[in-house]
């Protein structure tokens, strides 16, 4: 027996809505036999996974918490890939941002500086993840320097230079020598959507980013340029579309949404700048870009659901002894079946018999 | 002139890992296929090999270990993008994210254990040759074993009828099917063997070069290792020179700090990611003729029948 890939005639629109749903269905199961040897009860494992976060009220904000980075990155991240341009170094990029602003928040720490403090450190923030998204990108255009290995390799800069930072220059006095700096004044904070609550400005934010992509990508003509410059370059080319210019620009947008993400976990949910702001962000944001088919809405929705991986993976340890890392082994997991049902969407998958008049002769 | 030898020797001990992966992900790219997932499979490699190693006692059986690891792993990769023909990159990349989660959950049990690291081998006689003996015959296996691997390669590559189909693969993935060969079946092989090197590297790092286990403990080698086989333009004998030239950086970093230079350590550390971006970007400028990337690398191929 043999497994035959056959060419569909054309795409298919029914697998394209229903693959993620049936790559879900893969790795939830693939995650009750993970249980299984875990030696955890599968049904309490998938429950405290899935159906626990649900229940209460303060979870369900944890989860728009934890997806508010993930989303804001993943819609750069798919501009990008929409434009066959390989940022993975979003990561590094969310660290600038966390750094950039984090300096204004440090400097103004203690004086009376007013209202400007925030709005500062988040344009701050977004330039300094665009700046640093640009250095690949550049490296790409200029010498044909593979984005996908510079990208990467500054976020191991990046991760150094933070912990420089709270270890060094920006080390909270009072800290008892952790690394880490003092906590941010209020002026220097994302305010909270809920008096008490976890539920942040930054949800907002995070989905007006949304709708700005969805217009740019369904209404302009630049969204157009994007699109079929990664679909087509030979049709970009002739159609007089600057492909170079594109990687520039998606690299620029999708580092500065990475670096704005940054600053605000760090001025939000975190209140300080310390190492370990990121359980991988900038690295799931790939998988939530790629299960929400690099469409607006549909990465609004995975990134509520890797989010609900988060906070589930959190609550399964807590209450399951469940190891963190299995969240990661999930969303890698993941990433595979979105990647291999993607297949479906261009293929027929055939399992044909080694001698091939055999089956001929059976069928 | 002790200290002289023992930087050579720390300089080989950090090549190494850099060499074995390299070298695995050079015939895998000869073949045709971009395999991002290296880094995946060595950390994978890492957290098995000592695995092994500690439940044994034998670093022999967790170089094995590592091994394996590296190839199952490898196996769902050529799976992916083989079998189902899915885009090499982002299948690469989550072969990276899968292997970093399986790692941390394999470890975990082994943190804080310790083992007897691998014996550097000296060979009577030659070890005691003053001045280069220890140098060029004090080493582990392991760096015998790269070189050894390395050699092995480059005469496959260039001198054997096999190698030749295997770099035909990679050029013209149509051409050679045509001339009636297993693309799909060569490069399983080719990716299988990338797999396997990169496991090894990883348990490398836990056998030989620290004697314990930690998360994350490759730190993007296997990155490096990824510009590494760019570096050397898919040649054997460049590989060599980049993977001890990227070993000395390390160590100058490590180095550094202890002759205590007034650099703060995390710049130092910083170095060896930074010197790739820089070699990466001189490399392909200076490349502007042509590429000398195998001319299929990343393409997808579904054979027509």
């Amino acid at each position: 027996m043999q497994l035959v890939l056959e060419k569909r005639a054309e795409r298919s629109n029914t697998v394209a809505l229903i693959s993620p749903l049936i790559a879900i269905g893969l790795t939830i199961a693939t995650m009750v036999i993970l249980f299984a040897i875990l030696g955890k009860n599968p049904l309490l494992a998938l429950h405290a996974y899935f159906i626990a976060p649900l229940t209460d009220g303060y979870s369900l904000q944890e989860i728009a918490v934890k997806a508010t980075p993930l989303v804001m990155i993943a819609i750069g991240l798919s501009l990008c890939y929409l434009a066959n341009a390989w940022n993975i170094g979003a990561e590094g990029q969310f660290l600038i941002g966390a750094v950039a602003g984090s300096w204004i928040a440090v400097k103004t720490q203690g004086t009376d500086a007013g209202a400007w403090v925030l709005p500062a450190m988040l344009v701050l923030a977004a330039a300094a993840g665009a700046l640093y998204a640009l250095i690949p990108a550049i490296c790409k255009v200029k010498f044909g320097a593979s984005e996908i290995l510079t990208s990467l390799m500054l976020v191991y800069v990046a991760d150094l230079l933070l912990d420089y930072l709270v270890r060094g220059p920006w080390r909270d006095p009072h800290g008892f020598n952790f690394p880490t700096t003092a906590e941010f004044d209020p002026v220097a904070t994302v305010p909270l959507l809920i008096e008490g609550g976890r539920l942040h400005l930054g949800a907002i934010i995070s989905l007006l980013v949304v709708a700005a992509a969805a217009i740019l990508l369904g209404r302009t003509i630049k969204g157009f340029e994007i699109r079929v410059v990664g679909a087509a370059p030979r049709a970009a080319r002739f159609g007089g579309f600057n492909a170079d210019q594109l990687v520039i620009l998606t690299f620029a947008v999708s580092g500065a949404l990475a670096g704005l993400a940054g600053i605000i976990e760090v001025a939000g949910p975190v209140g300080h700048l310390q190492p370990g702001i990121s359980p991988g962000y900038g690295f799931t944001a790939i998988i939530v870009a790629f299960l929400g088919r690099l469409n607006p809405l549909g990465i609004l929705i995975a990134g509520l659901f890797l989010a609900l991986t988060f906070i589930g993976g959190e609550q399964a340890q807590i209450a399951m002894k469940i190891p963190l890392d299995v969240t990661k082994v999930f969303q890698g997991i993941l990433l595979f079946y979105v990647l291999a049902c993607d297949s479906l969407i261009l293929y027929r998958f055939k399992l044909e018999s080694s001698n091939r008049q055999v089956s001929r002769g059976a069928g | 002139m002790a200290l002289v030898e023992a930087i050579i020797l720390a300089v080989l001990a950090a090549s190494t890992p850099l060499l074995i992966a390299a070298t695995g992900e050079l015939v895998t790219e000869r073949s045709g296929v971009l395999n991002l997932g290296v880094e995946g499979m060595m950390i994978v490699g890492a957290a098995c090999g000592f695995a092994g190693a500690w439940l044994t006692g034998s670093i022999f059986i967790g170089a094995l270990f590592g091994i394996v690891a590296g190839m199952l792993m490898s196996l769902v990769f050529a799976l992916m993008t083989l079998g189902l023909a899915v885009n090499q990159v982002a299948t690469g990349l989550a072969l990276t994210i899968l292997g970093i989660g399986l790692s941390g959950l394999i470890g975990a049990s082994f943190v804080g254990e310790r083992i007897t690291p691998a014996a550097r081998l000296a060979i009577p006689g030659l070890t005691d040759i003053p001045l280069v003996g220890r140098v060029l015959f004090g080493e582990d296996g392991f760096v015998y074993f790269s070189i050894a691997l390395l050699v092995g390669v480059w005469w496959f590559l260039y001198r054997t009828r096999a190698g030749l189909i295997l770099r035909a693969c990679g050029d013209n993935h149509v051409s050679a099917h045509a001339l009636g060969y297993p693309v799909l079946r060569i490069r399983t092989f080719a990716v299988m063997f990338g797999g396997a090197c990169a496991g090894l590297a990883g348990a490398y790092l836990p056998l030989a070069y620290t004697p314990f286990f930690i998360p994350g403990m490759t730190a993007g080698r296997g990155w490096i290792a990824l510009a590494l086989v760019v570096f050397s333009s898919w040649r054997p004998g460049r590989l060599v020179v980049g993977a001890y030239l990227f070993g000395a950086v390390t160590i100058l970093q490590l180095h550094a700090q202890g002759w205590g230079v007034g650099i703060p350590s995390q710049f130092m550390s910083a170095l060896p990611y930074l010197a790739t971006i820089i070699v990466l970007v001189l490399i392909s400028r200076a490349r502007t003729g042509g590429s000398t990337a195998p001319a299929a690398l990343g393409t997808v191929f579904v054979p027509d029948r």
